[in-house]
C-alpha cells in the first residue's frame, strides 16, 4: 500500500529541505526542493509498493543536485557549505562525490550522509542489496586513492 | 530546521497547478457547524467529514481516487465559497459537482436520489427508499446516510424520521438541527 502523498512528504520534506540547503545553498534550495517533490507526485502513481520511499525521494534529490551543479558550472565542484548543525561528517566528502560514478555516488550519499541501510540504497538505486554494500565500498576506495 | 510556510504553500500550489493531485483537501475551520475536511478531484468534491482530523480520512481517499492527496487551499476554493454562502444563507443550491466513484452502486442511487431533496424541505427515510424502487428499505437508507461521503452538499440532514423526530445524523444531531433551523426547515 503506498500511503497517501500528504503523509508522504510530511515524513520526508524537512530532511530533503535541509540535504538540499547544504548542498546548493538556500537560495537554489527552494526551487530545487520544489522541482524534487513534483518529480516524486510525477512517478507516485507508478510506484509498486510503499517500501523504501525515504530512499527513493533522496536519490530524487540527489539528482537534481547533480543535474544543478552541472548545469551551472560545468566541471566545477559544489561549494563548501557551513554546517549547521552536528548531522554529517559526510559534508567533507559531499564535494569529492561528484566525481564519482552515478550509481557509487548514490550509495556513498546514501550510506554515509544519509544512514540509509544498504537494503534501502538497493531500492533506491535499482539494485541489490549487495550490490550497493558493493557500490559504497567501491566508492569510498576510489574517493580515498584520489585524495590519497 | 523546517520548511519555511511560504515555500509549503508554494509546492502545494504548484503541485495543484500542474495537475499532478487525484485529491486535493482542505480544512476548514471555525464553520457554523465545526471544523470541516473537505476535498476534491478534478470532477467535483468528493468529501466533506465533520472529522477534520486529516489522518483520520486520507487512507480512504487514497484507496478510493489514487494516492495523490495533498493538502492545497486552492483547488478546494470554489467549495469553500460555497459553502460559506450557504452558511450565510444566500445559497439553496451547491452549484459545484460530486464525485461519488468510491462509494458502492447502490449507494450512488441513493445518493443521486437524495440530492433532489430540496432546500428548506424534508423527506423520510421511506420516502426516499420508496424513490430508489424499494419501499421497505429505510433501513438500508438509513445506513447510506449514515456513511454518506459528502453531508451538507448532499442533504442527508433533510432526511428524518417518518415520526418527525430527527432520528440520527453522522455528525450529530445538533448539526443536523443547526441545519434546518438555518434552511428554516424547523422553528
Amino acid at each position: 500500500m503506498i500511503p497517501p502523498f500528504e503523509t508522504f512528504y510530511e515524513a520526508h520534506r524537512a530532511e530533503i529541505y535541509r540535504f538540499l540547503d547544504r548542498r546548493l545553498g538556500r537560495d537554489r534550495a527552494e526551487d530545487a526542493f520544489q522541482e524534487t517533490f513534483l518529480r516524486a507526485l510525477r512517478a507516485y502513481p507508478r510506484l509498486q509498493h510503499g517500501e523504501h520511499l525515504r530512499a527513493w525521494v533522496f536519490t530524487i534529490a540527489n539528482r537534481i543536485v547533480v543535474d544543478d551543479v552541472r548545469r551551472r558550472k560545468p566541471g566545477g565542484e559544489l561549494p563548501e557549505l557551513p554546517v549547521e548543525d552536528g548531522l554529517p561528517a559526510f559534508e567533507d566528502l559531499a564535494p569529492l562525490t561528484d566525481e564519482l560514478p552515478p550509481k557509487e555516488r548514490a550509495a556513498v550519499v546514501l550510506r554515509y550522509g544519509y544512514d540509509l541501510t544498504y537494503d534501502e540504497i538497493g531500492a533506491a538505486i535499482g539494485s541489490s542489496t549487495q550490490a550497493a554494500r558493493q557500490a559504497a565500498s567501491a566508492g569510498v576506495r576510489r574517493l580515498r586513492k584520489e585524495h590519497e | 530546521m523546517t520548511i519555511s510556510p511560504s515555500l509549503d504553500e508554494r509546492f502545494r500550489a504548484a503541485a495543484a497547478a500542474a495537475d499532478l493531485l487525484d485529491v486535493a483537501f482542505d480544512v476548514l475551520e471555525d464553520t457554523p457547524v465545526g471544523s470541516l475536511l473537505v476535498a476534491v478531484t478534478d470532477r467535483g468534491v468528493c468529501r466533506i467529514s465533520f472529522d477534520s482530523e486529516p489522518e483520520h480520512s486520507l487512507e480512504q481517499l487514497a484507496r478510493a481516487y489514487g494516492p495523490r492527496v495533498l493538502r492545497s487551499s486552492r483547488p478546494v476554493e470554489r467549495l469553500r465559497r460555497e459553502l460559506d454562502e450557504y452558511f450565510e444563507g444566500r445559497r439553496r443550491e451547491f452549484d459545484i459537482a460530486t464525485d461519488v466513484r468510491g462509494v458502492p452502486d447502490y449507494y450512488q442511487r441513493v445518493l443521486a436520489e437524495l440530492a433532489r431533496v430540496e432546500y428548506g424541505s424534508t423527506t423520510t427515510y421511506g420516502a426516499l427508499a420508496a424513490r430508489t424502487g424499494n419501499p421497505r428499505a429505510a433501513r438500508a437508507v438509513g445506513t447510506v446516510m449514515n456513511r454518506n461521503p459528502i453531508p451538507i452538499v448532499l442533504p442527508c440532514h433533510r432526511v428524518i424520521g417518518a415520526s418527525g423526530s430527527l432520528t440520527g445524523y453522522g455528525g450529530g444531531l445538533d448539526r443536523k438541527e443547526h441545519l434546518l433551523r438555518l434552511e428554516g426547515a424547523i422553528l
